[in-house]
């Protein structure tokens, strides 16, 4: 029997596509070539955060923040929800300054969140350097462990081991040969969209990551610096922004690195290099922890840092759940909702135009 | 003879002992695990690192490969 | 700085190397993350230090600029830990691993030892302890009387060997006998019998230390490193010798080392040797069955066999369960799970053993042939 929704990537957003479907009652078939949760969603931080690029990234993230926190009393413990808030770090007045627009920004728009002056900031984070201006402080946002979320979500789904080597308008061909068809087909590959979708301005984003042994009480927020968004937002080919995230194990998570132009996901050593000695600038006391693995990921980056969200242009069936850059974790579940809203025929609280395809000119029908 | 602080507790210890050895003879274990159980070194090598313990200030040093020095301060787990 | 001649692991190969390698007119640095020579089976012993030689003892791959010409890999083996009820218990030690924390100042005058497991290893380590003033109540191997005599029997292409074994032979040897469960200050064995004990130092045979050599991208073959009559790896000026290229002990690890040290041809066949230890110690399939579902298999994170079980492959149990995700990077569980479950070794990245985080600083790659 065909199913109702066929999703083809079992990351976080496949995953979490497949939850929502299911609770409209239908039944989900998830196409996955490699590990359910293995991908991308392995690699990165399991940061679920509130940004506030542009509207459109702040309704998402947002929506997709409360979504998560629905979902606490259900979340099994392997998935290790914690809310720890997130704790950006002003290195100097000039960034200190810069805060003060973003607190108006997420309070006008109901998310709580805290100027730090510097007293406050080395009372909340004792590790961070001497000589911080102070910071800005997102209790409600969280971490978690990814590939156990993503895990998670997908129970209930049915699991296909296999690649798919073209999609259409309510269909998939299968590596095998096999062709399934469903009412709703959703592509949520990735960095990889474009091997099936190649006229998506979706470019892979390599970054790397390193995770200590267990040093609990080290750090108690997810630290970022403010000059984050410089490079989330930059399209330089290489850069590194100080992001530490406290993990339940005790462990530390340090990120980030994002490099364009780069496919190979060999660790490269100046990278680490670059990316280790930044963190260290605002942590010096994890120069002597201990690290026992680095490796890196791809992001699935586009030209306006959000995502690619709803039917493919041209197409009734066929759904795009790409480009989700460095918030896939957050927006997995916001996302989702979209999807099911678009397909329903329901209104949700985020405008799907926003998130669409069309939005670019390359992508018009 | 050298002399270490276990657990902040003297012991004189001969030299070319390690730390693991010391520990052992003292009657202490080195580490809890994630759940709690006691452990101590199992494969004697450095590889197993069971026997994780801190030493003047630093954590995670394999007790097994480290010998003793004078004034060496060693703390383990919390039992 | 540069060297000629860089050798990993100063133990039998390792020091075999250098001695070959000096004689021959190489500026050689040996390096070994012990804090003197000997690696495992001659821990301890007086007499190993080679003049006129650079070595860097209590040192690790990532603490050095490698800049030379060959490589030499003599990494050795470890040994091989099966879980069973109870083996996580700090009494439950390895045989070499009790060996060694003895010979670092363990203190066992008058501990009562149960020595079980496999391999010659066990006896060598009953003479050890003995000597250090254990009661050595038993001895344990595993392997069945017929293999065990079959492999006496030929021995006879080794005398040196034959009076090794003779000299360590004690009344207090079983084999067919295996343990099956610890509990504090005992194990129980598979006779149904249960033993007292202060220790139960256990090993079920030896695994190469291949990371370095995987990490160099050495071809692997049947699980040792392939090497061509001079110690050659597949990559060209990476040499391997010892147990990293066949389970084989002191003899074929010197040899090996002459060899790659002073860049001869190996003498002397010591694949027979190997092929002998391999063919009479195998691990009968009783051993398989001795974890419980709850019987924890990876130790750095506690996960339990039942919960890697469930997965479908390595990479699922890492991610899933954090199995193979501690400073140990898998070096423990990753041979328990290749026996229990066919799964094969993961691909080794850098850091290749946890290391500060200041050394992973150096902007230059850290080896340079």
């Amino acid at each position: 029997m065909n199913p109702d929704v066929l999703i083809v990537g079992g990351g976080i957003v496949g995953a979490a596509c497949a939850r929502a479907f299911l609770r409209q009652g239908m039944r989900v078939t998830i196409v996955e070539r490699a590990l359910i949760g293995g991908g991308a969603t392995a690699s990165g931080m399991g940061h679920v955060v509130v940004m506030d690029d542009s509207e459109s990234q702040f309704a998402l993230t947002h929506r997709s923040r409360d979504l998560w926190d629905g979902l606490i009393p259900e979340m099994p413990a392997e998935v290790e929800f914690e809310q720890r808030g997130t704790l950006w770090v002003a290195a100097d007045e000039e960034e200190l300054a810069a805060v003060t627009g973003k607190k108006a920004f997420y309070g006008e728009r109901g998310v709580a969140t805290e100027l730090l002056d510097s007293n406050a900031l080395y009372l909340a984070e004792p590790g961070l350097r001497k000589g911080m201006a102070g910071g800005f402080l997102v209790p409600g946002d969280s971490v978690i462990y990814a590939p156990c979320a993503a895990n998670w979500l997908s129970q209930g789904a049915t699991r296909i081991h296999g690649d798919v080597d073209e999609m259409g308008d309510g269909w998939l061909k299968l590596g095998n040969g096999d062709r399934m068809s469903a009412q709703i087909v959703i592509c949520a590959t990735g960095a990889w969209a474009t091997e099936l979708f190649p006229a998506l301005p979706v470019k892979p984003r390599k970054g790397h990551l390193a995770i200590t042994d267990r040093y609990p009480g080290a750090v108690h927020h997810q630290l970022i610096e403010l000059g984050y968004l410089k490079s989330a937002h930059g399209h330089s080919t290489e850069s590194v922004a100080f992001n530490v995230q406290p993990r339940k194990t005790g462990q530390l998570l340090i990120g980030s690195s994002r490099q364009y132009g780069v496919e190979d996901k060999a660790v490269e050593q100046h990278m680490v290099s670059k990316m280790l000695t930044r963190a260290m600038e605002y942590l010096p006391s994890i120069q002597e922890m201990s690290v026992i693995r680095l490796w890196t990921g791809f992001r699935a980056a586009t030209p306006d840092k959000l995502p690619i969200v709803g039917l493919c242009p041209g197409l009734k069936h066929t759904y795009l759940a790409t480009g989700h850059e460095g918030l896939g974790i957050t927006t997995s579940l916001g996302t989702a909702e979209l999807l099911v809203n678009l397909a329903t025929g329901q209104q949700g609280v985020l405008n799907p135009l926003d998130y669409g395809a069309e939005r670019f000119a390359e992508c018009r029908a | 003879m050298p002399r270490i602080k276990l657990n902040g507790t003297l012991y004189g210890v001969p030299a070319q002992t390690s730390v693991a050895a010391a520990l052992m003879n003292a009657g202490l274990v080195a580490r809890q695990s994630i759940r709690g159980e006691a452990r101590g070194p199992l494969c004697g090598m450095g590889i197993c690192f069971e026997c994780r313990v801190t030493v003047d200030g630093i954590a995670h040093e394999r007790g097994c490969q480290l010998l003793v020095r004078e004034g060496m301060e060693v703390t383990t787990d919390a039992p | 700085m540069r060297h000629d001649t860089v050798i990993i692991g100063a133990g039998p190969g390792g020091l075999a190397a250098a001695r070959a390698a000096k004689r021959v007119g190489k500026r050689v640095l040996l390096i070994d993350d012990n804090w003197g020579p000997g690696g495992q089976i001659w821990r301890g012993y007086a007499g190993l230090e080679i003049d006129g030689i650079e070595k860097r003892y209590s040192t690790q791959i990532s603490d050095l600029d490698l800049d030379c010409d060959q490589l030499i890999l003599a990494c050795g083996a470890r040994e091989l830990f099966l879980p069973f009820p109870g083996w996580t218990l700090p009494h439950v030690v390895g045989a070499g691993g009790l060996q060694a924390l003895v010979k670092s100042g363990l203190n066992i005058k008058g501990k009562r030892i149960v020595i079980a497991g496999s391999g010659p290893l066990l006896l060598a380590v009953a003479s050890n302890l003995s000597k250090a003033g254990a009661e050595v109540a038993l001895v344990a191997e595993q392997a069945s009387w017929s293999s065990l005599i079959r492999f006496g029997l030929n021995l006879w292409r080794w005398p040196g060997k034959i009076s090794q074994a003779v000299g360590l032979a004690t009344s207090l040897f079983r084999a067919s006998l295996w343990p099956v469960a610890a509990e504090p200050g005992s194990v129980l064995m598979s006779d149904g019998q249960t033993w007292q004990c202060d220790y139960l130092a256990c090993g079920f045979g030896l695994v190469p230390n291949l990371e370095l050599a995987m990490l160099a991208e050495c071809k692997i073959e049947n699980g040792f490193v392939r090497v061509d009559a001079m110690q050659q790896t597949s990559v060209k000026g990476i040499y391997a010798v010892g147990e990293l290229t066949g389970i084989g002990g002191v003899e074929k690890a010197e040899a090996e080392g002459e060899a790659a040290g002073s860049g001869s041809r190996l003498k002397g066949n010591h694949k027979r040797f190997v092929s002998l230890l391999r063919e009479h110690f195998t691990l009968r399939p009783e051993l398989k069955s001795l974890a419980k579902p709850e019987t924890i298999v990876c130790r750095c994170e506690d996960v339990p066999l039942g919960k890697i079980e469930a997965c479908t492959s390595k990479r699922e149990a890492k991610l899933q369960t954090r199995c193979g995700m501690g400073p140990c990077q898998g070096r423990i569980c990753g041979p328990v799970l290749e026996y229990l479950l066919g799964w094969p070794p993961d691909t080794v990245r850098q850091p290749v053993h946890p290391v500060p985080m200041r050394k992973l600083l150096n902007p230059r790659e850290t080896a340079n042939f």
